[in-house]
């Protein structure tokens, strides 16, 4: 296998470590839904960035910066339309991402899959994924504060809507660091479905984390292992496509269907 | 105090002295609770509030966000209070021992506990880094098992054993007579202020209240 493939397997692995801690904290402020509406923000600008021949990643991630300002600002106005505003952001961006991209580049851009990775954007995305573990390390004190009571973590000084929009560019970076392998309609799942397998048979914040994250990173692994050998299985009549991105998420809600057996307290 | 264009608070000036227990009461949707969130500042108000020196406040919410269904447990609350707080390992233990928090209850699950246990727990919380005051919204919000000591009394206790202020929000006009040194009567604005027997008046009330009201003292 070629090293830049090796890079490529390498940094999902990682990734899913970041991703299910990212989940963990993403579960436990009630946002599971916010991966999705982030990772279709990203579409528009992979979609623009494949037109003008730069890095996807690169306009994913503007496009994300843009999201995540923007799902703050709603946030901090805690309104009613949350939801409605959430829903027309989703499906308006995934509408103009489809009609920008151009379609050879579609399927992988939506569906996640493998390109080769040079050892500079692996760095880069090594590095990304070390912001990441590293602020939820010296912030989950905090963010635990927040997510029982924002009043009580105020009075303790926390400045609470700075503490949330640093979360959520963390968890932006880390759907970006997702959308290669996983593309951008399934991304979210990688932060989410492992959460709630640890959710399912934990009990304590740090086995909570640990356990999403070794969810993420089986996930991962195996999607990686049955997409490389059966990029399609025919039964019968029956061709199915395992791309990369749906490989992942299907092991990633098999284990979550599997924890539901271990539940612990409740 | 205003939210929009609504106002929720206005003419209201008043003054806690270190170390009483000042109640705050009024009907329902009276601004009790805005009151509370205010002097933590995080209600912007047009007025000033004044906190002597550098004041450390602990806050007991009415109610949490967090979703009692998650695998969180005691022990991960005390541990982020504490770090965040920069509290001693022994200051922690000294007062989760005080609110009688056993071994096996740190290790629980917060989805495990009574109403009157995690009550407990959030002034544990509150505790932890040995604020000046504690503000306290609603306490009896939720009821303690039948045999506990009353939360009233392990407040007492705890105001006693660690000299702080202790402001609080409440329904009961019996825990204002008990423990109150001087009570606020809020109704959108400052009705009265002082020591409960004195201004707690029938008429009082009934401006308060908006219907005829009558509290019989207990005499003990």
């Amino acid at each position: 296998m070629a090293a830049t493939s090796v890079y490529s397997i390498v940094l999902a692995l990682l990734t899913a470590v970041a991703a299910g801690m990212v989940g963990s904290f993403a579960l436990m402020k009630r946002m599971s839904l916010a991966g999705d509406v982030m990772s279709h923000i990203a579409l528009p600008g992979l979609g623009l960035a494949l037109l003008f021949k730069i890095n996807p990643l690169v306009g994913g991630a503007a496009t994300l910066l843009l999201g995540t300002v923007l799902i703050w600002s709603i946030e901090q106005k805690g309104t009613l339309t949350t939801d409605v505003a959430i829903g027309v952001i989703f499906t308006a961006a995934l509408a103009a991402g489809t009609i920008l991209t151009p379609s050879e580049d579609l399927i992988e851009a939506l569906f996640g899959g493998f390109q080769p990775l040079t050892l500079g954007w692996f760095l880069v995305g090594v590095a990304g994924v070390a912001l990441v573990i590293i602020f939820l390390a010296l912030q989950r004190h905090r963010l635990m504060l927040t997510i029982l009571s924002p009043e009580l973590a105020a009075a303790q000084g926390i400045n609470v809507s700075l503490l949330d929009l640093s979360f959520l560019l963390i968890f932006s970076l880390t759907i970006l660091l997702g959308l290669r392998s996983l593309g951008a309609l399934l991304v979210g799942a990688l932060i989410i479905v492992p959460a709630a397998v640890g959710r399912q048979i934990a009990t304590g914040l740090t086995w909570f984390l640990t356990a999403s994250s070794v969810a993420a990173v089986v996930s991962v692994a195996a999607g990686i292992i049955i997409n490389l050998a059966y990029p399609q299985v025919r039964i019968g009549n029956m061709q199915l496509n395992l791309a990369l991105g749906p490989a992942i998420t299907s092991v990633a809600a098999i284990l979550f269907l599997v924890s539901l057996a271990f539940k612990t307290g409740d | 105090m205003r939210f929009g264009q609504r106002e929720i608070i206005s003419h209201l000036s008043f003054e806690i002295f270190p170390g009483e227990c000042f109640c705050i009461i009024g009907p329902n949707g009276a601004g009790k609770s805005v009151l509370l969130r205010t002097l933590l500042k995080l209600v912007p108000c047009t007025g000033e509030i004044i906190w002597a020196g550098d004041f450390k406040v602990g806050y007991v919410p009415q109610k949490v966000e967090l979703d009692m269904r998650l695998p969180v447990t005691v022990d991960d609350l005390i541990a982020a209070k504490r770090n965040v707080s920069g509290a001693t390992r022994s200051d922690r233990d000294e007062i989760t021992e005080a609110l009688d928090l056993r071994k096996e209850l740190l290790g629980a699950r917060i989805g495990q506990l009574s109403g009157g246990q995690l009550q407990r727990v959030l002034i544990a919380l509150a505790l932890i880094g040995r604020p000046k005051a504690l503000l306290f919204d609603e306490p009896t919000a939720n009821v303690d098992l039948p045999g506990e000591e009353h939360i009233y009394e392990v407040l007492n206790r705890l105001q006693k054993q660690y000299q702080f202020t202790l402001v609080i929000v409440s329904h009961d006009l019996t825990i204002v007579d008990r423990y109150a040194t001087r009570v606020l009567c809020l109704n959108h604005r400052g009705l009265c202020v002082g020591k409960p027997r004195e201004v707690l008046t029938s008429a009082a009330l009934e401006e308060l209240y908006g219907s005829p009201l009558k509290y019989h003292w207990h005499d003990e």
